[in-house]
């Protein structure tokens, strides 16, 4: 039968009813339950701590329960269920009825460092590693060097300024899974449209995504490509802050553009650069989409970080106590990391106090 | 800082600094900085334009010259057979009920969770911020593992509740940062004010802090809609039913049929893109004060 757009999608939405109807039978109890439940608690909270205990502090605490309850319940009991699970063998062959104890624990934490995070022998722990650092340091430095320029010839009078911003913004506006499915189609090797751009000036295109390295260098630029808006534009904010009159003053005194931009612009940008690059650092060492919608991590397990090593191997192979205490070894490494370095900007302290 | 801008005004210098020109640039200079940013603004669009042209046309043709953006036989055939035999409408609808439903708790839960952080120094509130900081850096599969054994075992695999969960604790931690962070910003006065007039604590907060957050609570909003819709793997392990299908995992599963369902997948693309895309566009401005509220106040 042939459709037109109209017919189309009446068609469609004759398809989606039933499963629809369904679903939405299922969502909206739950919803209810949600909203009664919490009500009920903060009803019952505030009573025991003021009427009961007679408390200062009964009507925060009030406010705060049903979120405390669901972070607690959802969010703070699977970070400590995980420990248990990284002390256990839980795997796909016993996924109901897994053991616990110690041995299983420092086993899965040995293995780890010891033996290959996924099938092929060059999947360990140190190239991982290696691999992430690398490709978070990439990432994280073309974003600013970008960014840096962009917003820089941004920050000038220019006509088109508002049409520039938003067209650069674009890269960041869509979302995740277009964005890495299209890159992956775009880097394919005979239709994708890098190569197609590289035939036209007469160079023969690598195969992208079927060669480890030249698969990492693809991943780097999709990655590349999205996250420069995001970093541009809260640079351009932090430049439109520094008043004129500071360069004014250095030109007088006779600084070149460079002692300018090192003694004037970086000091300037300093509050805002530095919250910048911390989340960058958190978000492109934690970047699960980019890996796994491109490459998933292929060829051979070529382009894993450690996150998607982590998401291969817990699901990927179903090795949960295994995931499990991999996922620990991760957390504290970029605890460690993010905590030196928020301790050592001081980035914390204006955070607790206020 | 204002305090050097007051004092620097009088002087009434004018110097063409290299980064700050008073009388704007020369017309050389301006050719090249616009040349500069036209290129790159080719980089950033182009592979959006490029799925466009994709959509429009049958596979073998749009393909071959990367520089034609609309196809001499341009189509909207793929938009049809997306829309009229596969489910793409059902992705939609499912990805549309979880996202509210996940942006309108996790707002409730957060606007009043940040006020009680904002506005009291209760016993607690330190050790909660920092674990609501913390959350930040947990690897999502750390979180994943437990989560999936935890609804396996309570047969809420393939559920949109257990989905709708996992994305709303997700999501609270962030909010709750932003809010507070909004409602520091509002003067306590107005909340004194109100209460001496006979307002309770409580009311005080409905009618002056609310009302008065309304672009903080917009932001927040917006951000845990635009989270929730585009997320992907934890939908990918949790819904393996394709009748429960969000268009995340919709979109992965036309791409897996590559090379026949091309033109389709990038049809869908097209689709998603274009609102997430402007609504983006117009709130971006909102967003951005938002993301950097917390970080360079004071």
């Amino acid at each position: 039968m042939d459709y037109n757009l109209w017919t189309a999608l009446l068609q469609g939405i004759r398809n989606a009813l039933p499963s629809l109807s369904a679903s939405l039978r299922e969502i909206i109890p739950v919803l209810f339950l949600i909203i009664a439940g919490s009500v009920f608690l903060e009803l019952a909270v505030y009573f025991v701590l003021a009427k009961g205990l007679k408390s200062r502090y009964a009507l925060p605490y009030t406010l705060l329960a049903p979120s405390a309850l669901g972070l607690l319940a959802f969010l703070g009991w699977p970070l400590i269920f995980n420990v248990g699970i990284a002390f256990s063998n839980w795997r796909l062959a016993n996924l109901l009825n897994p053991s616990f104890g110690l041995k299983y624990g420092l086993d899965n934490f040995r293995k780890v460092f010891t033996e290959p995070l996924l099938n092929t022998k060059a999947s360990t722990f140190g190239v991982i590693f290696g691999r992430t650092m690398l490709w978070t340091v990439v990432n994280v430095f073309f974003h600013v060097v970008f960014s840096m320029g962009l917003a820089l010839l941004l920050n000038r009078k220019l006509r088109l300024r508002g049409l520039y911003r938003t067209l650069l913004v674009v890269p960041w506006a869509i979302p995740d899974v277009v964005v890495g499915l299209v890159w992956k189609g775009e880097f394919h090797q005979q239709f994708g449209f890098v190569n197609l751009m590289l035939a036209k000036l007469g160079i023969v295109g690598p195969p992208w995504l079927s060669d480890g390295s030249w698969a990492f260098v693809a991943v780097c630029i999709a990655n590349i490509w999205r996250g420069i808006p995001f970093m541009m534009v809260i640079i351009l904010g932090g430049l439109q802050s520094i008043a004129g009159e500071y360069f004014e003053a250095a030109e007088i005194d006779g600084a070149s553009w460079w002692q300018q931009f090192r003694h004037v612009t970086i000091p300037l940008l300093q509050p805002v650069l530095g919250p910048a690059i911390t989340l960058g650092v958190i978000w492109t060492f934690n970047n699960l989409n980019a890996i796994f919608l491109i490459t998933e991590g292929g060829p051979s397990e070529q382009t894993n970080i450690l996150v998607s090593a982590l998401y291969n191997a817990a699901f990927g192979f179903s090795k949960f106590g295994f995931g499990a205490a991999f996922a620990i070894v991760i957390f504290v490494i970029l605890f460690i990391f993010a905590g030196g370095w928020l301790r050592a900007s001081g980035a914390l302290k204006g955070v607790t106090e206020a | 800082m204002k305090a050097t801008i007051a004092k620097a005004q009088p002087r009434r210098v004018r110097a063409n600094s290299f980064f700050y020109r008073a009388r704007g640039d020369s017309p050389f200079a301006l050719l090249v900085i616009n040349l500069m940013l036209v290129l790159a603004c080719v980089v950033a669009v182009y592979p959006a334009v490029r799925v466009f042209s994709i959509s429009l046309g049958p596979f073998n043709q749009s393909l071959i010259d990367p520089f034609t953006i609309v196809p001499a036989s341009a189509t909207a055939a793929n938009y049809i057979q997306l829309i009229a035999k596969k489910g793409f409408v059902l992705w939609l609808c499912n990805s549309l009920a979880i996202t509210v439903s996940v942006a309108l708790i996790g707002l409730a839960l957060s606007a009043t969770g940040a006020y009680a952080f904002s506005r009291w120094k209760f016993p607690g509130r330190r050790p909660g911020l920092i674990f609501l900081m913390a959350t930040q850096m947990i690897p999502a599969g750390m979180v994943l593992i437990p989560v999936y054994l935890m609804l396996a075992k309570l047969g809420m695999i393939n559920h949109f509740n257990g989905l709708a969960l996992a994305y709303t604790v997700t999501a609270v931690p962030f909010s709750i940062w932003i809010l507070k962070g909004y409602y520091d910003t509002v003067p306590l006065d107005l909340e004194e004010a109100a209460m001496i007039d006979g307002c309770s604590r409580l009311q005080a907060f409905w009618r002056i802090v609310l009302p008065l957050s309304t672009p903080a609570l917009a932001i927040v909003f917006l951000f845990n809609f635009m989270q929730a819709w585009s997320e992907f793997p934890v939908a990918y392990r949790i819904i393996t039913n394709k009748n429960l299908y969000t268009w995340t995992l919709g979109l992965k599963a036309l791409q897996g049929q590559f090379q026949t369902e091309w033109g389709m997948y990038a049809a869908a693309s097209v689709l998603i893109t274009i609102p997430v895309l402007l609504l983006f566009l117009y709130s971006a401005k909102w967003l951005i004060s938002g993301l950097t509220l917390g970080s360079v106040k004071g």
